[in-house]
């Protein structure tokens, strides 16, 4: 008989260190900050370098920390660390080198409200920061959003999946909501992590002093001084970008064959939003959610499709001023009203805010 | 006669490190970090440790210190590197693991990553060179320029009143608990290079034998940012630079002491 999967309860955060543990990962370096600190918190007490050999160093600053994932990541290790908004702002620099130098590695970023030093509370508005770089120069992450504890913990394993294949930082995007919630969940099961062997076999890439002299030396390096060749960097950076847009996009749809009104969320704001579907169709209006899974690539052609399938008007519900919905407003290209709402400061949306919402985008449209 | 009629093996006293590789280097001429690159590279060969060595190149005038010793290496950011060195290091254990960096990657923008890689005693070792001025922007005031010293940001002078003080950052961490060897050293005699060799050997060995972490200063020339000659600048900074930055040991833990 096939064995049960043990169902545990913990938080997201709690679940993120745990899925990295049972994924394979070889280091987690992070930095406390409010609301994730559990992260490492829970990787501390786990001791996960007397089992599976996995190193954990609480760093002096996420600038320490993201330059660690970038030296480690170099090196064809699984790494990865986690923070909330203002030390993720914080990395932006060391992410924009691991982009340039095509190094991956997993950041979490737990949400919280800004801007500066802003509030513990929970909030979506680092989604501009996040989908369109966030560093300098021309470059994209992926972005997941997970919208539950078992999604924070499927993640880990997904995000390092995607690093490793496109060689890319990959962004969890999380908030404090579901970091700090306590839910069910299923651990993924445990996998070893790779052998030498493997990691030579598997990033021929990497520097790490292995098989230097058959292969050569390795430079980790987003340097190039000459614009011709800088410009061919750039391009197949670009070329990369292309194939991930065409083959990454993840989208959940919610009740949205026949919708007519569409909501469009991520992450915590989606949970709410599948609560005001509910209510919309108790009332007896055909309303759907579609919860973009990746914020980067963007699930522009399903949104399209809904607009092209008669969606009358799109609202969009997210925790913050107004960001993702200019994706979906370039998505929907005018044909229908989009509009958008959201609270800030640490405020969460409730559902009937939002059904009134909706009630307006109504008689806009009609 | 031909050079390979006098180049032969009981005739050789001096020969190119085998892991130079053998392309112009962009240092200019009297610039003291060829030197310390050669010395670097003989120890990682003399070690037998050239497949398991990754380098960490920071930015400044070494920003293509990759270019030139056939190992593998990774290009930081300005002043990152001893954080990509205690990463590589934790993860690959059996690593020879080393940063080389400029006063203002090491002492200036990134003095937090170097205070705490060395404070945690990360078998690492972090190469300084300290030319006093930043030579790759152009002979701007570094953190370790001199009182009085002229530099395109302090054209009149280092001035404490405006600009503080020459920062002495192999003393801060002589201090540190995590530390094993600490020295300030010099390449502008051949007496002198061959110290600083042996210096750099005892810091790769300390942090394999995992004795803690490991800085070694060479205090350094910058013609081209001094402007003055190769031989003036040798000059200058035997007068002025090892009055303020003391060449020798400042410390050296014995392996019984250590508590790594
Ligand atoms: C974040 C950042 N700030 C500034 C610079 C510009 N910059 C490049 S090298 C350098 C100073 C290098 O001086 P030093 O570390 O003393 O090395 P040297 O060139 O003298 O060997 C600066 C300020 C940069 N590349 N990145």
């Amino acid at each position: 008989m096939p064995q049960q999967p043990e169902i545990l309860l913990m938080k997201g955060n709690e679940a993120v260190a745990h899925a990295a543990i049972r994924c394979g990962c070889d280091g987690y370096f992070g930095y406390p900050i409010t609301p994730q600190s559990e992260v490492l918190e829970t990787l501390a007490a786990e001791k996960p370098w007397e089992t599976t050999g996995m190193v954990v160093v609480q760093a002096e600053s996420e600038v320490a920390s993201i330059n660690m994932l970038y030296g480690g990541g170099g090196t064809g290790k699984r790494v990865m660390t986690s923070s909330s908004s203002p030390g993720v702002a914080l990395m932006q620099e060391g992410i924009a080198y691991m982009a340039g130098a095509e190094v991956p590695g997993l950041i979490v970023n737990v949400q919280r409200g800004g801007p500066g030093l802003g509030t513990i509370q929970p909030s979506q508005s680092d989604y501009n920061q996040s989908t369109r770089g966030g560093g300098n120069g021309d470059y994209n992450v992926i972005v997941l959003a997970p919208a539950s504890v078992q999604e924070m913990a499927d993640f880990v394993e997904l995000g390092f999946t995607l690093a490793f294949k496109y060689r890319t930082p990959v962004i969890m995007l999380s908030d404090g909501i579901i970091g700090q919630m306590m839910e069910k969940v299923v651990l993924p099961p445990f996998k070893p992590r790779r052998t030498d062997d493997e990691i030579l076999r598997e990033c021929p890439w990497a520097s790490n002093g292995m098989g230097l002299r058959q292969r050569g030396p390795q430079v980790i390096s987003s340097l190039e001084l000459d614009p011709a060749v800088m410009e061919q960097k750039n391009l197949n950076l670009q070329r990369k970008y292309a194939q991930i847009q065409a083959e990454e996009v993840r989208s959940e749809a919610t009740l949205c064959d026949d919708a007519e009104w569409l909501i469009v969320a991520f992450g915590s704001a989606a949970r709410i939003s599948h609560k005001v579907v509910e209510l919309a169709r108790e009332r007896g209006e055909r309303v759907g959610l579609l919860r973009p899974i990746t914020l980067w690539p963007f699930p522009e052609k399903e949104i399209a499709a809904l607009v092209e399938q008669g969606v009358k008007g799109i609202l969009v519900v997210e925790i913050n001023a107004g960001q993702m919905v200019y994706d979906v407003r370039m998505a929907a290209l005018g044909r229908v009203p989009v509009t958008q709402y959201g609270r800030l400061g640490g405020i969460v949306p409730d559902p009937d805010e939002i059904l009134r919402e909706l009630d307006k985008l109504k008689s806009l449209a009609e | 006669m031909t050079p390979s009629d006098i180049i032969r093996p009981e005739n050789l006293v001096y020969a190119k490190p085998r892991l130079m590789n053998d392309v112009p280097m962009h240092y200019c001429p009297g610039c003291s970090h060829g030197v310390v690159h050669k010395l670097i590279a003989a120890v990682i060969d003399e070690m037998g440790m050239a497949e398991r060595t990754i380098g960490i190149s920071p930015v400044g005038c070494a920003v293509f210190a990759f270019k030139y010793i056939d190992i593998d290496w990774q290009e930081a950011a300005h002043g990152r590197a001893p954080a990509l060195a205690t990463a590589c290091k934790r993860l690959w254990p059996d690593r020879l693991v080393f940063t080389y960096q400029g006063d203002g990657d090491i002492a200036c923008i990134g003095t937090g990553e170097a205070l705490h890689t060395l404070n945690r005693g990360d078998n690492v070792t972090l190469i300084f060179v300290n030319n006093a001025i930043y030579g790759m922007t152009g002979g701007q005031m570094a953190p370790t320029t001199l009182l009085g010293q002229k530099t395109v940001t302090c054209p009149y002078g280092r001035d404490p009143k405006l600009h503080g003080y020459p920062l002495r950052l192999a003393d801060l961490a002589a201090r540190l608990d995590g530390t094993a060897y600490v020295t300030r050293q010099s390449v502008d005699t051949p007496a002198a290079i061959r110290k600083a060799k042996k210096a750099v050997r005892k810091a790769f060995e300390y942090s394999m034998e995992g004795r803690g972490s490991n800085l070694i200063e060479f205090v350094s020339t910058c013609s081209s940012g001094w402007k003055l000659s190769p031989e003036k600048a040798n000059a200058w900074m035997r007068q002025y630079m090892f009055e303020h930055y003391p060449t020798g040991d400042l410390k050296d833990v014995p392996a019984s002491k250590n508590n790594n």
